[in-house]
């Protein structure tokens, strides 16, 4: 097998591999270099997971298992410092490695300013993780204030993550309006407005004469003077392609390293993609073009045709609620003629620049909806004389073309490009819902890779799919939570994490709830998602939990309530038995009876004589059993080594002690166990959301069954051998689970969601993952593990619940 | 019986929360919202005569913690597709003291029949 070496795992490397293993995936044993400790993720989507809408996991593109499967040797977290050319190798940091081809793929560095200061503590660039995480950092400090260097697409992705982290932000950019090298000033004009409403600062014409501080950065001063405090400092100015290693290895190189159409570099057997590359004289800084090149690159490795050639470009800003667009050359001149259309009342603005009866450059703000429609009109040239009245107004005014968008869509022509960052056309799209039965945006963006990466074209994947699909395609796969809101219970809880919010008001202020406080179907998750994610610091919120959660108690269709104490692993005694027998008698409690969980229910209870009841039964050393509850129920037990012949392990010791751990914490629903002591499996550990099935060689954890509405056996997460990793992987599973689960969403049901194997990856396969999750368990049992019954019964807490407010007798009433 | 009973202060009852008032025609709910708005139902649901004093309050309606019907407590109409009434009561609060006065009047004659 011929050995074929990369440097940089990064956007367009990535994509070289992908199509590499596609087409042949044994031709080369591959060696991957990456100077980021980390394999290949979409680092265009830095910004949403700056500014919180995506987490880092979201925008992996390669898994460790993915370099796993295709037995890739992953060199993470070290440079290459040098390229032998004589006697093929690459010297990397810890070791050489030889190769028969070498794809050079190192991308670019930020370029730094050179002023004064620049080395300053706090003064960073934006280009990968560890500089989002040190903005994310940065933005932790209250009232902190960031100086951005740069109105570019960078720049002020920058800025608008950092002002969405709370940050103060101004923006410092040198020409006349922001985005110069995409926008004239009239878009840029109405983008400074929409990033001032958002309270970012803008200035343009500044220019940055250095940077103050002693060790950290603390101002920065521009040319006229002007000061600025600071305790961040991003440079967002531009990119140099990193060329230092090809130029030392003697490869040809001018700005960048020079490249063929096939992607080759001065060395035969050494090719180069991606912003490290100089091809006719041109450079490049966005994705597009890369991918384009990567495929040549990948069909070139192999021996197959194809040539890359340089194609326009358009643009786009990745912050919500900024809708511009760019492409061609809007510069006005000889023989060009231009149109413009403003709705200054919608921050509208289009402009269309025509040059020999071709559109040339198009810039929108506003109302980007024809975007990709121009944008092919000024690729393919067409002439567009016959439409020049209407033609600003878009596809949709166009001859019989009728206004529905879905219309508009069907009318794109098949090469229709629709997915400008992957070169995804129309029929590619329609091609493979067809013939591979897709019927989710997930499964097309796996397949087709249409909006996969920047997720601008989204709304029109989807729209092809409706029209493909009809009724079968269902866009909002996504359901609300409930009608106070579009968001749906992922959505929800991601954005509570990312965003911090840390009350239900806060939640409903900033993901725009639409009701003023919420509905009993969102509050009672809200409330527990909460809980599960600031344990010790959220304050449960009573008025949001169903009733029975409130009174600890389940309410019973007259009205009256259930009691039932907890019964370790289902081990009671004389003594308790004894207890709950007298407050039968003493409260007159009608019916008591044995629960399918091994213990004893109390029904029948008047809400009055809840606390009393609670004092009689706390009072012989029983708590709350939480059977009201979206929390641990039992920890059913069959008796195991100390009595059954058949027993292999003590497995009612396991069960109290799994249950004596775990009492007390709320889960997104409720979670029931058991622990059998051998394959009999006489606890029904089979159908639980956890169960155990002791056996000679130790534990075999099992989850995700049911035995309700649905009937479904568990399925086998792992063996252990230790009662103790047995403890520690049940509770990392269920702290997963609490982390991940959609509120009333079993265990079975939230893996199916979530997969087999991301719950292995997190809590089987990484000891360190498992360890991680266990500790938060523990954390959040440290204010979790209170007996609600004790605190109720003594009187102290929500009295207000059990006694009516007043009382109005008869003679008053009669008055 | 147009008198007005004195029954507590706002405060006794939790923010989007409610409480009962045992009278001798049947317990009356006595919510308080977010915005420190009191109303006063009957203390059943119309569908099923569950307790709606146990239900979650959420703007100016609560829902019903037996099946969830939710009712307004302006009208007391249930919401949606759903039809049906609950008798509501006339309260009061005193601005300084914040006292809460509660009517029976006008729904007395009705309070009998439901307390049935
Ligand atoms: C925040 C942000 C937002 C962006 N938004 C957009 C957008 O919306 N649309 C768009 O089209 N483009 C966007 N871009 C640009 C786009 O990300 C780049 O064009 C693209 O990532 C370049 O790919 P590449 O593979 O050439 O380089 P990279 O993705 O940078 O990968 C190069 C890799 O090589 C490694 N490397 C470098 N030198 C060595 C060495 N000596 N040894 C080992 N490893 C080395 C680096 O660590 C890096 O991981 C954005 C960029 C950023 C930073
Ligand atoms: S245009 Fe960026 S993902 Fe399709």
């Amino acid at each position: 097998m011929q050995r074929l070496v990369v440097i940089g795992a990064g956007m367009a490397s990535g994509r070289v591999l992908e199509t590499l293993f596609e087409t042949d995936p044994d031709a080369f044993a591959v060696t991957l270099f990456n100077a980021e400790p980390r394999g290949n993720y979409n680092r265009i989507m830095l910004s949403p997971v700056l500014s919180g809408e995506k987490s880092f996991e979201e925008i992996v593109t390669h898994s460790d298992d993915w370099y796993g499967e295709h037995k890739v040797t992953c060199r993470f977290g070290e440079k290459v410092v040098a390229i032998d050319r004589a006697r093929k190798v690459v010297v990397g940091e810890k070791g050489e490695v030889p190769y028969d081809r070498l794809i050079v793929a190192t991308g670019s560095v930020p370029f730094i300013v050179p002023v004064e200061g620049r080395d300053l503590d706090g003064v960073i660039t934006y280009r990968d993780l560890d500089d989002t995480n040190r903005m994310i950092e940065a933005s932790g400090r209250p009232g902190s204030r960031a100086v951005v260097i740069g109105g570019g697409l960078l720049g002020l992705e920058a800025a608008a993550g950092l002002r969405l982290r709370g940050m103060e932000v101004t923006v410092l950019h040198l020409s006349g309006h922001l985005m110069d090298r995409q926008l004239d000033e009239a878009a840029g004009y109405l983008l400074r407005k929409d990033l001032e409403k958002r309270g970012i600062a803008v200035m343009t014409r500044a220019s940055t004469e250095r940077i103050l501080g002693d060790t950290r950065v603390e101002a920065v001063e521009l040319a006229d003077g002007t000061r600025l405090e600071a305790d961040l400092v991003v440079m967002a100015v531009g990119i140099r392609p990193s060329v230092e290693i090809a130029r030392a290895a003697g490869l040809a190189v001018n700005r960048a390293i020079v490249v063929d159409a096939q992607m080759r570099t001065s060395d035969p057997d050494i090719y180069a993609v991606g912003e490290c590359v100089e091809f006719n004289g041109t450079l490049f800084g966005l994705v597009a073009p890369l991918y384009e090149q990567a495929k040549v690159l990948a069909n070139c490795l192999v021996g197959k045709p194809g040539s890359f050639s340089v194609r326009e470009l358009s643009t786009k800003l990745k912050v919500t609620g900024c809708d511009l667009f760019s492409a061609g050359d809007f510069s006005v001149g000889e023989g060009r003629e231009e149109i413009v259309l403003r709705d200054p009342s919608q921050g509208v603005y289009r402009r269309l620049v025509i040059e020999n009866d071709r559109l040339v450059g198009a810039v929108m703000y506003g109302d980007t909806g024809d975007a990709n429609w121009f944008f092919d009109l000024i690729r393919d040239g067409a002439p567009v004389a016959a439409m020049r009245e209407t033609l600003i107004f878009g596809q949709s005014y166009q001859g019989a073309a009728p206004l529905d968008p879905m219309a508009a869509v069907a009318a794109l022509p098949d090469d229709a490009e629709i997915c400008g960052c992957n070169g995804v056309c129309k029929s590619k799209i329609t091609g493979a819902i067809t013939s591979k039965g897709l019927t989710s945006l997930d499964a097309v963006r796996v397949h087709t890779k249409a909006s996969s990466s920047c997720g601008t074209c989204t709304g029109l994947v989807e729209q092809l799919m409706a029209l493909t699909l009809g009724n079968a395609f269902n866009p909002q796969a996504v359901k609300p939570m409930c009608g106070c809101t579009d968001l749906g219970h992922a959505d929800v809880r991601r954005l509570i994490v990312a965003k911090q919010l840390k009350s239900i008001p806060e939640v409903m202020q900033e993901l725009e709830w639409k009701t003023s406080c919420g509905c009993a179907k969102c509050r009672p998750a809200l409330n527990y998602y909460l809980i599960a994610d600031w344990p010790g610091e959220y304050v449960d919120d009573d008025q949001s939990r169903f009733i029975n959660e409130r009174v600890h108690a389940n309410i019973q269709k007259d009205g009256t309530y259930s009691v039932v104490p907890r019964m370790w692993g289902g081990i009671t005694s004389a003594k308790e038995l004894r207890a709950i027998a007298d407050v039968a008698d003493k409260f007159q409690i009608p019916t008591v009876k044995c629960t399918g969980g091994q213990r004893i229910d109390l029904l029948g209870v008047k809400k009055e004589d809840l606390p009393a009841v609670w004092a009689d039964l706390n009072a012989a050393g029983m708590v709350s059993g939480a059977a009201y509850g979206k929390a641990l129920r039992t920890v059913k037990t069959c008796v195991g080594t100390d009595w059954c012949r058949f027993g292999t392990q003590d497995s009612t010791g396991l069960g109290v002690r799994i249950e004596k751990f775990m009492w007390g914490s709320w889960t997104p629903a409720k979670v029931k166990m058991a622990v059998s002591g051998c394959p009999r499996n006489c606890a029904e550990a089979t159908c639980k959301d956890v169960g155990v099935i002791c056996t000679d060689a130790g534990y075999e954890i099992h989850f995700a069954g049911a035995a309700g509405l649905d009937i479904k056996g568990t399925e086998v997460l792992t063996q252990v051998k230790t009662e103790d990793e047995a403890l520690e992987m049940i509770v990392a599973l269920v702290q997963l689970y609490r982390e991940q689960g959609h509120y009333l969403e079993r265990i079975y049901k939230w893996l199916k969601r979530v997969g087999m194997e991301s719950v292995r990856a997190a809590v089987v396969d990484d000891a360190e993952k498992r360890r991680f999750y266990f500790e938060r368990f523990v954390k959040s049992q440290e204010t979790a593990q209170r007996d609600p019954w004790a605190d109720r019964a003594s009187g102290g807490v929500a009295s207000h619940e059990f006694r009516p407010m007043a009382e109005i007798t008869f003679k008053e009433a009669a008055e | 019986m147009s008198a007005w009973h004195e029954i507590g202060l706002v405060t006794d009852i939790p923010r989007r929360g409610a409480r009962c008032v045992a009278t001798p025609f049947g317990r009356i709910a006595v919510f308080r919202t977010a915005e420190d708005h009191v109303f006063a139902t009957e203390d059943r649901c119309p569908h099923k005569g569950g307790p709606l004093s146990q239900g979650i309050v959420h703007d100016s309606s609560v829902t019903c913690p037996l099946h969830n019907a939710v009712i307004s407590l302006e009208s007391g109409e249930m919401r949606g597709p759903d039809e049906g009434r609950v008798r509501v009561f006339k309260t009061r609060v005193d601005p300084l003291t914040r006292v809460i006065e509660l009517s029976l009047a006008a729904e007395a004659a009705g309070i009998v029949e439901a307390a049935e």
